[in-house]
Protein backbone atom coordinates (compact mmCIF):
# COMPACT_ATOMS: atom_id res chain seq x y z
CA UNK A 1 0.00 0.00 0.00
CA UNK A 2 2.85 2.38 1.01
CA UNK A 3 6.01 1.80 -0.23
CA UNK A 4 9.49 3.54 0.59
CA UNK A 5 12.24 3.00 -1.89
CA UNK A 6 15.80 4.14 -1.20
CA UNK A 7 14.31 7.75 -0.15
CA UNK A 8 16.92 10.38 0.89
CA UNK A 9 16.24 13.88 2.07
CA UNK A 10 19.04 16.43 2.34
CA UNK A 11 17.55 19.64 3.38
CA UNK A 12 20.31 22.23 1.96
CA UNK A 13 21.09 25.48 3.48
CA UNK A 14 23.37 28.34 2.34
CA UNK A 15 26.08 27.08 4.40
CA UNK A 16 25.64 23.67 4.90
CA UNK A 17 23.29 20.19 3.90
CA UNK A 18 21.48 18.33 6.34
CA UNK A 19 20.79 14.34 5.32
CA UNK A 20 17.84 14.53 7.14
CA UNK A 21 17.24 10.68 5.53
CA UNK A 22 19.32 8.42 4.05
CA UNK A 23 18.03 5.54 2.10
CA UNK A 24 14.68 4.50 3.88
CA UNK A 25 13.20 1.81 2.58
CA UNK A 26 9.49 0.74 4.04
CA UNK A 27 7.11 -1.38 2.89
CA UNK A 28 3.40 -1.23 4.74
CA UNK A 29 0.81 -3.54 3.72
CA UNK A 30 -2.90 -2.83 3.22
CA UNK A 31 -5.29 -2.45 5.93
CA UNK A 32 -1.41 -2.68 8.46
CA UNK A 33 -0.92 -0.35 11.26
CA UNK A 34 2.81 0.44 10.95
CA UNK A 35 4.78 2.76 13.44
CA UNK A 36 7.84 4.36 12.70
CA UNK A 37 9.70 5.30 16.53
CA UNK A 38 12.32 7.51 17.11
CA UNK A 39 14.28 9.91 19.54
CA UNK A 40 13.54 13.70 17.98
CA UNK A 41 15.90 14.48 15.36
CA UNK A 42 15.81 10.56 13.92
CA UNK A 43 14.28 12.30 11.24
CA UNK A 44 10.91 10.03 11.33
CA UNK A 45 9.42 13.46 10.71
CA UNK A 46 10.69 14.20 7.47
CA UNK A 47 9.98 10.62 6.36
CA UNK A 48 5.94 10.87 7.17
CA UNK A 49 6.06 13.91 5.32
CA UNK A 50 7.65 12.41 2.32
CA UNK A 51 4.84 9.87 2.34
CA UNK A 52 2.57 12.70 0.64
CA UNK A 53 5.33 14.90 -0.70
CA UNK A 54 5.15 17.49 1.65
CA UNK A 55 8.16 17.36 1.46
CA UNK A 56 9.92 16.19 -1.53
CA UNK A 57 12.63 13.15 -1.12
CA UNK A 58 15.77 14.40 -2.53
CA UNK A 59 15.80 11.00 -4.22
CA UNK A 60 14.32 7.68 -4.30
CA UNK A 61 10.83 6.56 -4.91
CA UNK A 62 7.13 7.08 -2.90
CA UNK A 63 4.64 4.74 -4.26
CA UNK A 64 1.42 4.97 -2.59
CA UNK A 65 -1.05 1.68 -4.63
CA UNK A 66 1.62 1.25 -7.58
CA UNK A 67 1.42 4.55 -8.43
CA UNK A 68 5.05 6.66 -7.92
CA UNK A 69 3.97 9.91 -6.64
CA UNK A 70 7.32 11.58 -6.99
CA UNK A 71 6.93 11.53 -10.65
CA UNK A 72 3.55 12.67 -10.89
CA UNK A 73 2.36 15.91 -12.07
CA UNK A 74 0.76 18.71 -9.47
CA UNK A 75 -2.75 18.18 -10.22
CA UNK A 76 -2.67 14.08 -9.84
CA UNK A 77 -0.69 14.34 -6.66
CA UNK A 78 -3.16 16.64 -5.70
CA UNK A 79 -5.93 13.81 -6.61
CA UNK A 80 -3.53 11.24 -5.06
CA UNK A 81 -3.55 13.36 -1.43
CA UNK A 82 -7.26 13.45 -1.22
CA UNK A 83 -6.82 9.71 -0.18
CA UNK A 84 -4.50 9.94 2.12
CA UNK A 85 -5.33 11.77 5.20
CA UNK A 86 -3.41 13.23 7.75
CA UNK A 87 -3.42 14.29 11.58
CA UNK A 88 -0.70 16.20 13.53
CA UNK A 89 0.53 16.72 17.26
CA UNK A 90 -1.25 20.21 16.81
CA UNK A 91 -4.50 18.95 15.18
CA UNK A 92 -3.95 22.23 12.38
CA UNK A 93 -7.97 23.03 12.85
CA UNK A 94 -9.29 26.63 11.34
CA UNK A 95 -9.66 28.44 14.61
CA UNK A 96 -12.51 30.68 13.10
CA UNK A 97 -14.59 27.87 12.02
CA UNK A 98 -16.27 26.05 13.76
CA UNK A 99 -16.45 21.96 14.24
CA UNK A 100 -19.07 21.77 11.94
CA UNK A 101 -17.14 24.07 9.06
CA UNK A 102 -13.85 22.19 9.46
CA UNK A 103 -14.91 19.44 8.01
CA UNK A 104 -17.38 20.51 5.71
CA UNK A 105 -15.07 23.20 3.82
CA UNK A 106 -12.62 21.16 2.52
CA UNK A 107 -15.33 18.79 1.30
CA UNK A 108 -17.06 21.28 -0.23
CA UNK A 109 -13.52 22.26 -1.91
CA UNK A 110 -13.10 18.49 -3.46
CA UNK A 111 -16.31 19.14 -5.24
CA UNK A 112 -19.08 17.17 -3.11
CA UNK A 113 -22.72 18.44 -3.13
CA UNK A 114 -24.12 20.24 0.08
CA UNK A 115 -25.96 17.53 1.00
CA UNK A 116 -23.48 14.76 0.54
CA UNK A 117 -21.10 17.23 2.54
CA UNK A 118 -24.08 17.46 5.00
CA UNK A 119 -24.18 13.52 5.40
CA UNK A 120 -20.53 13.08 5.30
CA UNK A 121 -19.75 15.77 8.37
CA UNK A 122 -22.50 13.84 10.47
CA UNK A 123 -21.68 10.37 9.98
CA UNK A 124 -17.54 10.62 10.65
CA UNK A 125 -18.79 13.43 14.05
CA UNK A 126 -20.59 10.56 15.16
CA UNK A 127 -17.80 7.99 14.19
CA UNK A 128 -15.52 10.22 16.43
CA UNK A 129 -18.05 11.02 18.82
CA UNK A 130 -18.41 14.23 18.55
CA UNK A 131 -22.58 14.76 17.00
CA UNK A 132 -23.22 17.01 19.70
CA UNK A 133 -20.15 19.52 19.27
CA UNK A 134 -20.66 20.94 15.44
CA UNK A 135 -21.50 24.55 16.43
CA UNK A 136 -18.31 24.76 18.62
CA UNK A 137 -15.22 26.18 17.61
CA UNK A 138 -11.80 24.47 18.55
CA UNK A 139 -10.80 27.48 20.59
CA UNK A 140 -13.82 25.91 22.94
CA UNK A 141 -12.55 22.14 22.69
CA UNK A 142 -10.28 20.22 24.71
CA UNK A 143 -6.86 19.06 22.89
CA UNK A 144 -8.50 15.23 22.67
CA UNK A 145 -12.00 16.58 21.13
CA UNK A 146 -9.63 18.61 18.59
CA UNK A 147 -7.99 15.33 17.91
CA UNK A 148 -11.12 14.25 17.36
CA UNK A 149 -12.08 16.85 15.01
CA UNK A 150 -8.84 16.56 13.02
CA UNK A 151 -9.75 12.34 12.68
CA UNK A 152 -13.25 13.17 11.48
CA UNK A 153 -11.83 15.82 9.09
CA UNK A 154 -9.46 13.39 7.45
CA UNK A 155 -11.53 10.14 7.63
CA UNK A 156 -14.71 12.51 5.76
CA UNK A 157 -12.36 12.40 2.86
CA UNK A 158 -12.21 8.48 3.35
CA UNK A 159 -8.80 8.48 2.53
CA UNK A 160 -7.09 4.63 2.22
CA UNK A 161 -4.11 5.39 4.15
CA UNK A 162 -3.80 7.73 7.38
CA UNK A 163 -0.94 9.68 8.08
CA UNK A 164 -0.65 10.39 12.22
CA UNK A 165 2.04 12.90 12.55
CA UNK A 166 3.20 12.09 16.25
CA UNK A 167 -1.25 12.83 16.54
CA UNK A 168 -1.17 11.93 20.67
CA UNK A 169 2.37 13.67 22.35
CA UNK A 170 0.55 17.16 22.77
CA UNK A 171 -2.07 14.68 24.86
CA UNK A 172 -2.49 13.59 28.80
CA UNK A 173 -2.20 9.73 28.98
CA UNK A 174 -5.59 8.79 29.69
CA UNK A 175 -6.61 11.04 26.31
CA UNK A 176 -3.54 9.17 24.40
CA UNK A 177 -5.40 6.38 25.31
CA UNK A 178 -8.67 7.12 23.92
CA UNK A 179 -7.51 8.50 21.18
CA UNK A 180 -5.23 5.47 20.42
CA UNK A 181 -8.48 3.36 21.02
CA UNK A 182 -10.25 5.42 17.90
CA UNK A 183 -7.24 4.64 15.68
CA UNK A 184 -7.55 1.29 16.00
CA UNK A 185 -11.84 0.99 15.45
CA UNK A 186 -10.78 3.02 12.48
CA UNK A 187 -7.94 0.86 10.80
CA UNK A 188 -10.44 -2.35 11.83
CA UNK A 189 -14.01 -1.20 11.04
CA UNK A 190 -12.87 1.04 7.64
CA UNK A 191 -10.01 -1.17 7.12
CA UNK A 192 -7.61 2.35 6.65
CA UNK A 193 -3.84 1.28 6.55
CA UNK A 194 -2.44 3.78 9.00
CA UNK A 195 1.54 4.53 9.12
CA UNK A 196 2.20 6.80 12.34
CA UNK A 197 5.23 8.11 13.54
CA UNK A 198 5.86 8.51 17.51
CA UNK A 199 8.24 8.83 20.46
CA UNK A 200 6.72 6.57 22.67
CA UNK A 201 6.79 3.08 22.95
CA UNK A 202 3.65 2.86 24.25
CA UNK A 203 1.95 4.01 21.32
CA UNK A 204 3.91 1.03 19.23
CA UNK A 205 3.01 -1.67 21.83
CA UNK A 206 -0.54 -0.41 21.86
CA UNK A 207 -1.67 -0.21 17.90
CA UNK A 208 0.81 -1.48 15.72
CA UNK A 209 1.29 -4.49 13.67
CA UNK A 210 4.75 -3.93 12.38
CA UNK A 211 7.28 -0.99 13.84
CA UNK A 212 10.56 0.55 12.13
CA UNK A 213 12.89 2.11 14.31
CA UNK A 214 14.96 5.16 13.28
CA UNK A 215 18.07 6.78 13.85
CA UNK A 216 20.41 9.22 12.05
CA UNK A 217 17.98 9.71 9.12
CA UNK A 218 17.56 5.59 9.01
CA UNK A 219 16.22 2.72 9.75
CA UNK A 220 18.10 0.82 12.43
CA UNK A 221 15.95 -2.51 13.07
CA UNK A 222 12.33 -2.92 11.81
CA UNK A 223 9.66 -6.52 12.22
CA UNK A 224 6.74 -6.92 13.85
CA UNK A 225 6.01 -5.34 16.84
CA UNK A 226 6.19 -8.82 19.02
CA UNK A 227 10.01 -10.07 17.44
CA UNK A 228 11.06 -6.59 18.35
CA UNK A 229 10.55 -6.71 21.68
CA UNK A 230 11.65 -10.34 21.91
CA UNK A 231 14.54 -9.92 19.60
CA UNK A 232 15.53 -6.20 19.60
CA UNK A 233 19.24 -6.09 18.53
CA UNK A 234 20.26 -2.41 18.41
CA UNK A 235 20.88 -0.55 21.58
CA UNK A 236 18.43 2.35 20.38
CA UNK A 237 15.64 -0.49 20.00
CA UNK A 238 16.60 -1.83 23.49
CA UNK A 239 16.75 1.65 25.17
CA UNK A 240 12.85 2.14 23.93
CA UNK A 241 11.46 -0.97 25.16
CA UNK A 242 13.58 -0.71 28.30
CA UNK A 243 11.96 2.75 28.92
CA UNK A 244 8.54 0.49 29.74
CA UNK A 245 10.18 -2.11 31.46
CA UNK A 246 11.52 0.07 34.91
CA UNK A 247 13.54 -1.47 37.62
CA UNK A 248 12.80 0.07 40.75
CA UNK A 249 14.83 -2.18 43.05
CA UNK A 250 15.84 -0.08 46.14
CA UNK A 251 19.89 0.04 46.20
CA UNK A 252 19.99 -1.66 49.52
CA UNK A 253 18.41 -4.98 48.19
CA UNK A 254 20.81 -4.95 45.27
CA UNK A 255 23.65 -4.60 47.78
CA UNK A 256 22.76 -7.42 50.00
CA UNK A 257 22.02 -10.57 46.94
CA UNK A 258 24.98 -8.92 45.17
CA UNK A 259 27.50 -12.50 44.46
CA UNK A 260 24.58 -14.95 45.70
CA UNK A 261 23.15 -16.38 43.03
CA UNK A 262 22.69 -15.00 39.16
CA UNK A 263 20.34 -11.99 38.17
CA UNK A 264 18.36 -13.15 35.45
CA UNK A 265 16.46 -10.89 32.92
CA UNK A 266 13.33 -13.07 32.08
CA UNK A 267 11.28 -12.54 28.64
CA UNK A 268 7.82 -13.88 28.40
CA UNK A 269 6.22 -13.58 24.93
CA UNK A 270 2.78 -14.72 23.98
CA UNK A 271 1.00 -17.92 25.87
CA UNK A 272 4.14 -18.23 28.39
CA UNK A 273 3.26 -14.80 30.11
CA UNK A 274 0.53 -16.71 31.83
CA UNK A 275 2.37 -19.48 33.45
CA UNK A 276 3.64 -19.86 36.92
CA UNK A 277 7.10 -21.02 35.20
CA UNK A 278 8.75 -18.72 38.59
CA UNK A 279 6.77 -20.98 41.20
CA UNK A 280 7.15 -24.36 39.35
CA UNK A 281 11.31 -24.40 39.42
CA UNK A 282 11.20 -23.47 43.42
CA UNK A 283 9.14 -26.14 44.00
CA UNK A 284 11.42 -28.76 41.24
CA UNK A 285 14.59 -27.27 42.39
CA UNK A 286 16.75 -26.26 45.66
CA UNK A 287 16.01 -22.58 44.74
CA UNK A 288 14.51 -19.62 46.09
CA UNK A 289 13.53 -16.78 44.00
CA UNK A 290 13.38 -13.02 44.42
CA UNK A 291 11.68 -10.56 41.93
CA UNK A 292 13.31 -7.44 41.56
CA UNK A 293 11.28 -6.47 38.98
CA UNK A 294 8.28 -6.92 36.70
CA UNK A 295 5.45 -5.61 33.78
CA UNK A 296 3.83 -7.24 31.53
CA UNK A 297 2.16 -5.18 28.08
CA UNK A 298 -0.48 -5.97 26.36
CA UNK A 299 0.19 -5.14 22.73
CA UNK A 300 -2.90 -5.40 20.12
CA UNK A 301 -2.88 -9.13 19.78
CA UNK A 302 -0.26 -10.66 21.96
CA UNK A 303 1.43 -9.81 25.69
CA UNK A 304 4.76 -9.48 26.54
CA UNK A 305 5.94 -9.43 30.27
CA UNK A 306 9.55 -9.35 31.48
CA UNK A 307 11.01 -9.91 35.07
CA UNK A 308 14.30 -9.54 36.59
CA UNK A 309 14.91 -12.11 39.13
CA UNK A 310 17.39 -13.11 41.54
CA UNK A 311 17.46 -17.13 41.85
CA UNK A 312 19.83 -18.32 45.09
CA UNK A 313 20.64 -21.51 45.66
CA UNK A 314 23.74 -22.06 43.88
CA UNK A 315 24.04 -25.73 42.59
CA UNK A 316 20.56 -25.97 41.50
CA UNK A 317 20.28 -22.54 39.95
CA UNK A 318 22.04 -23.71 36.36
CA UNK A 319 19.56 -26.46 35.87
CA UNK A 320 16.47 -24.16 37.19
CA UNK A 321 17.67 -21.71 34.41
CA UNK A 322 17.66 -24.16 31.86
CA UNK A 323 14.20 -25.64 32.75
CA UNK A 324 13.18 -21.81 32.12
CA UNK A 325 14.55 -21.81 29.01
CA UNK A 326 12.47 -25.35 28.51
CA UNK A 327 9.44 -23.69 29.40
CA UNK A 328 9.69 -20.74 26.14
CA UNK A 329 11.36 -18.26 28.34
CA UNK A 330 13.85 -16.31 27.24
CA UNK A 331 16.86 -15.93 29.78
CA UNK A 332 19.11 -14.08 30.17
CA UNK A 333 21.90 -13.52 32.56
CA UNK A 334 22.34 -9.62 33.95
CA UNK A 335 25.10 -7.86 35.72
CA UNK A 336 23.40 -5.52 38.27
CA UNK A 337 25.28 -2.54 37.22
CA UNK A 338 23.32 -3.16 33.99
CA UNK A 339 20.29 -3.05 34.70
CA UNK B 1 -16.75 85.06 22.39
CA UNK B 2 -19.48 82.91 23.47
CA UNK B 3 -20.41 79.96 21.35
CA UNK B 4 -23.89 80.06 19.79
CA UNK B 5 -24.54 76.33 18.23
CA UNK B 6 -27.40 77.39 16.60
CA UNK B 7 -25.74 80.26 15.20
CA UNK B 8 -22.46 78.54 14.56
CA UNK B 9 -24.82 75.22 12.25
CA UNK B 10 -26.63 78.43 10.18
CA UNK B 11 -23.11 79.81 9.57
CA UNK B 12 -21.12 76.79 9.25
CA UNK B 13 -23.91 73.60 8.97
CA UNK B 14 -23.09 73.12 5.21
CA UNK B 15 -19.69 73.80 4.53
CA UNK B 16 -18.92 71.25 7.57
CA UNK B 17 -21.70 68.86 6.00
CA UNK B 18 -20.15 69.21 2.92
CA UNK B 19 -16.80 68.67 4.46
CA UNK B 20 -17.68 65.41 5.89
CA UNK B 21 -19.13 64.38 2.87
CA UNK B 22 -16.36 65.19 0.97
CA UNK B 23 -13.71 63.15 3.47
CA UNK B 24 -16.23 60.36 3.67
CA UNK B 25 -16.48 59.84 -0.51
CA UNK B 26 -12.39 60.22 -0.29
CA UNK B 27 -11.85 57.61 2.28
CA UNK B 28 -14.51 55.22 1.11
CA UNK B 29 -13.29 55.26 -2.87
CA UNK B 30 -9.71 55.63 -1.92
CA UNK B 31 -9.70 52.67 0.81
CA UNK B 32 -12.02 50.30 -1.70
CA UNK B 33 -9.49 51.11 -4.44
CA UNK B 34 -6.62 50.66 -2.19
CA UNK B 35 -8.03 47.34 -0.84
CA UNK B 36 -8.60 45.53 -4.60
CA UNK B 37 -4.90 46.99 -5.01
CA UNK B 38 -3.13 46.29 -1.42
CA UNK B 39 -4.74 43.20 -0.87
CA UNK B 40 -3.92 40.68 -3.87
CA UNK B 41 0.05 42.45 -3.30
CA UNK B 42 -0.12 41.47 0.21
CA UNK B 43 -1.10 37.83 -1.26
CA UNK B 44 1.81 38.23 -3.66
CA UNK B 45 4.15 39.24 -1.24
CA UNK B 46 3.44 36.10 0.65
CA UNK B 47 3.44 33.74 -1.41
CA UNK B 48 6.27 34.71 -3.63
CA UNK B 49 8.70 34.41 -0.63
CA UNK B 50 11.85 31.67 -0.46
CA UNK B 51 10.20 28.42 0.22
CA UNK B 52 6.26 29.47 -0.35
CA UNK B 53 4.18 28.21 -3.00
CA UNK B 54 5.24 30.52 -5.69
CA UNK B 55 8.22 31.08 -4.92
CA UNK B 56 9.79 33.63 -7.44
CA UNK B 57 13.01 35.32 -5.44
CA UNK B 58 12.64 38.31 -8.48
CA UNK B 59 9.44 38.93 -8.17
CA UNK B 60 8.96 39.44 -4.31
CA UNK B 61 12.33 41.43 -4.09
CA UNK B 62 10.87 43.56 -7.00
CA UNK B 63 7.84 44.26 -5.39
CA UNK B 64 9.90 44.69 -2.20
CA UNK B 65 11.69 47.71 -3.33
CA UNK B 66 8.88 49.00 -5.12
CA UNK B 67 6.96 49.13 -1.85
CA UNK B 68 9.64 51.20 0.37
CA UNK B 69 10.30 53.24 -2.40
CA UNK B 70 6.93 54.63 -2.84
CA UNK B 71 6.11 54.19 1.03
CA UNK B 72 9.49 56.92 1.48
CA UNK B 73 7.61 59.56 -0.29
CA UNK B 74 5.68 62.00 2.09
CA UNK B 75 2.13 62.28 0.71
CA UNK B 76 2.62 65.92 0.16
CA UNK B 77 5.25 65.67 -2.15
CA UNK B 78 4.11 62.24 -4.15
CA UNK B 79 0.37 64.51 -4.29
CA UNK B 80 2.38 66.87 -6.72
CA UNK B 81 5.03 64.52 -7.76
CA UNK B 82 2.67 62.17 -9.82
CA UNK B 83 0.49 65.12 -10.91
CA UNK B 84 0.92 64.10 -15.07
CA UNK B 85 -0.12 60.47 -13.71
CA UNK B 86 -2.89 61.60 -12.20
CA UNK B 87 -3.82 63.92 -15.23
CA UNK B 88 -3.63 60.68 -17.13
CA UNK B 89 -5.75 57.84 -15.32
CA UNK B 90 -8.87 59.91 -13.97
CA UNK B 91 -8.44 63.44 -16.80
CA UNK B 92 -8.15 65.88 -13.93
CA UNK B 93 -5.88 66.63 -10.67
CA UNK B 94 -8.23 68.65 -9.59
CA UNK B 95 -11.08 67.93 -6.60
CA UNK B 96 -12.00 64.59 -4.82
CA UNK B 97 -11.45 62.59 -8.60
CA UNK B 98 -7.76 64.66 -8.82
CA UNK B 99 -6.90 63.24 -5.20
CA UNK B 100 -7.94 59.93 -5.00
CA UNK B 101 -5.10 58.65 -7.32
CA UNK B 102 -2.58 59.73 -5.34
CA UNK B 103 -4.51 58.84 -1.45
CA UNK B 104 -4.55 55.28 -3.45
CA UNK B 105 -1.20 55.13 -4.67
CA UNK B 106 -0.07 56.27 -1.00
CA UNK B 107 -2.48 53.57 0.70
CA UNK B 108 -2.27 50.81 -1.56
CA UNK B 109 1.57 49.43 -0.49
CA UNK B 110 0.90 50.32 2.90
CA UNK B 111 -2.50 47.56 2.88
CA UNK B 112 -0.15 45.64 1.18
CA UNK B 113 2.65 45.38 3.91
CA UNK B 114 -0.28 44.92 6.47
CA UNK B 115 -1.87 42.43 4.66
CA UNK B 116 0.99 40.67 4.61
CA UNK B 117 1.85 40.52 7.73
CA UNK B 118 -1.35 39.35 8.96
CA UNK B 119 -0.85 36.33 6.42
CA UNK B 120 2.02 35.46 7.61
CA UNK B 121 0.80 35.00 11.20
CA UNK B 122 -1.21 32.36 9.76
CA UNK B 123 -0.50 28.95 11.48
CA UNK B 124 1.38 27.76 9.11
CA UNK B 125 0.78 23.92 10.43
CA UNK B 126 -3.22 24.89 8.98
CA UNK B 127 -1.77 25.42 5.69
CA UNK B 128 0.27 22.79 5.17
CA UNK B 129 -2.98 20.33 6.57
CA UNK B 130 -4.72 21.55 3.55
CA UNK B 131 -1.87 21.02 1.43
CA UNK B 132 -1.78 17.46 2.77
CA UNK B 133 -5.71 16.60 1.70
CA UNK B 134 -4.74 17.71 -1.83
CA UNK B 135 -6.18 21.83 -1.64
CA UNK B 136 -5.67 24.00 -4.39
CA UNK B 137 -3.34 27.02 -3.78
CA UNK B 138 -5.94 29.60 -4.73
CA UNK B 139 -8.50 27.54 -2.36
CA UNK B 140 -5.97 27.61 0.20
CA UNK B 141 -4.96 31.56 0.04
CA UNK B 142 -9.06 32.70 0.08
CA UNK B 143 -10.47 29.39 2.68
CA UNK B 144 -7.46 29.28 5.33
CA UNK B 145 -4.98 31.78 4.61
CA UNK B 146 -7.71 34.91 4.39
CA UNK B 147 -10.01 33.41 6.20
CA UNK B 148 -7.92 32.86 9.30
CA UNK B 149 -6.18 36.05 8.59
CA UNK B 150 -9.54 38.16 9.05
CA UNK B 151 -9.21 39.17 12.65
CA UNK B 152 -5.58 40.73 11.71
CA UNK B 153 -6.19 42.05 8.43
CA UNK B 154 -9.44 43.93 9.87
CA UNK B 155 -7.35 45.50 12.45
CA UNK B 156 -4.72 46.43 10.34
CA UNK B 157 -7.56 47.94 7.92
CA UNK B 158 -8.74 50.24 10.75
CA UNK B 159 -4.93 51.71 10.39
CA UNK B 160 -4.80 52.17 7.31
CA UNK B 161 -8.27 53.79 7.35
CA UNK B 162 -7.29 56.44 10.12
CA UNK B 163 -3.95 57.30 8.36
CA UNK B 164 -5.79 57.54 4.84
CA UNK B 165 -8.12 60.24 6.90
CA UNK B 166 -4.74 61.94 7.80
CA UNK B 167 -3.68 62.27 4.20
CA UNK B 168 -6.95 63.68 3.11
CA UNK B 169 -6.43 66.89 4.86
CA UNK B 170 -3.55 67.85 2.65
CA UNK B 171 -6.22 66.98 -0.31
CA UNK B 172 -7.60 70.47 0.41
CA UNK B 173 -3.93 71.61 -1.77
CA UNK B 174 -5.50 70.05 -4.91
CA UNK B 175 -8.97 71.69 -3.74
CA UNK B 176 -10.68 68.38 -3.16
CA UNK B 177 -12.05 69.58 0.13
CA UNK B 178 -12.88 67.43 3.62
CA UNK B 179 -12.75 68.11 7.13
CA UNK B 180 -9.14 68.47 7.22
CA UNK B 181 -8.97 71.01 5.14
CA UNK B 182 -11.72 73.14 6.28
CA UNK B 183 -10.26 72.83 9.68
CA UNK B 184 -6.34 74.37 8.26
CA UNK B 185 -8.05 76.71 5.52
CA UNK B 186 -11.45 78.47 8.18
CA UNK B 187 -10.10 77.09 11.43
CA UNK B 188 -6.35 77.90 11.38
CA UNK B 189 -5.77 80.45 8.17
CA UNK B 190 -8.29 82.56 8.97
CA UNK B 191 -8.55 82.80 12.51
CA UNK B 192 -11.81 80.55 13.04
CA UNK B 193 -11.41 79.07 16.31
CA UNK B 194 -14.93 77.52 16.30
CA UNK B 195 -14.69 76.09 13.10
CA UNK B 196 -10.57 74.50 14.02
CA UNK B 197 -12.43 73.23 16.96
CA UNK B 198 -15.79 71.31 15.62
CA UNK B 199 -13.81 69.62 12.88
CA UNK B 200 -11.34 68.58 15.29
CA UNK B 201 -13.70 66.84 17.54
CA UNK B 202 -15.90 65.45 14.35
CA UNK B 203 -12.56 64.18 13.30
CA UNK B 204 -11.93 62.27 16.63
CA UNK B 205 -15.55 61.02 17.06
CA UNK B 206 -14.98 59.25 13.63
CA UNK B 207 -11.16 58.20 14.22
CA UNK B 208 -12.46 56.71 17.94
CA UNK B 209 -16.05 55.27 16.30
CA UNK B 210 -13.60 53.67 13.06
CA UNK B 211 -11.09 52.30 15.37
CA UNK B 212 -13.99 50.86 18.01
CA UNK B 213 -15.37 48.98 15.00
CA UNK B 214 -12.35 47.81 13.84
CA UNK B 215 -11.83 45.82 17.50
CA UNK B 216 -15.24 44.64 17.60
CA UNK B 217 -15.18 43.07 14.51
CA UNK B 218 -11.77 41.81 14.33
CA UNK B 219 -13.15 40.18 18.04
CA UNK B 220 -16.17 39.09 16.71
CA UNK B 221 -14.01 36.91 14.04
CA UNK B 222 -11.22 35.87 15.89
CA UNK B 223 -14.00 32.90 18.24
CA UNK B 224 -11.11 31.84 20.34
Amino acid sequence: MIELKNVSKTFYSKKSAVQALSGVSLNVGKGEVFGVIGYSGAGKSTLIRCVNLLEKPTEGQVIIDGTDLTGLPASKLREKRQKIGMIFQHFNLLKTATVYENIAIPLKLTGLSKTEVDERVKKYLAVVGLDDKSDAYPGQLSGGQKQRVSIARALSHEPEILLSDEATSALDPETTESILDLLLRINREFGITILLITHEMHVIQKVCDRVAVMEGGEVVEQGSVIDVYAQSAHPTTKKFIDSQFPIEAPESMLKTIAGKGPIVKLSFVGHSTGQPVLSEIVKRFDVHTNILSGNIVQMKDESYGRMIVHISGETDAPKAIEALKDAGVQVEEVNLDDV
Amino acid sequence: MTFNPAEFIDRWGSNIWQATIETFQMVGIALSISIVIGLPLGVILVLTRPGKALDNKYLYQFLNVFINVIRSIPFIILLFFILPFTQLIVGTSMGVRGVIVPLVVYTAPYIARLMENSLLEVDKGIIEAYEAMGMKTRHIIWHVMIREARPSIILGLTIATIGLIGATAMAGLVGAGGLGDLAYRFGHLRYEEDVMIVTVILLIILVQGIQSLGNRTAAWLKKD
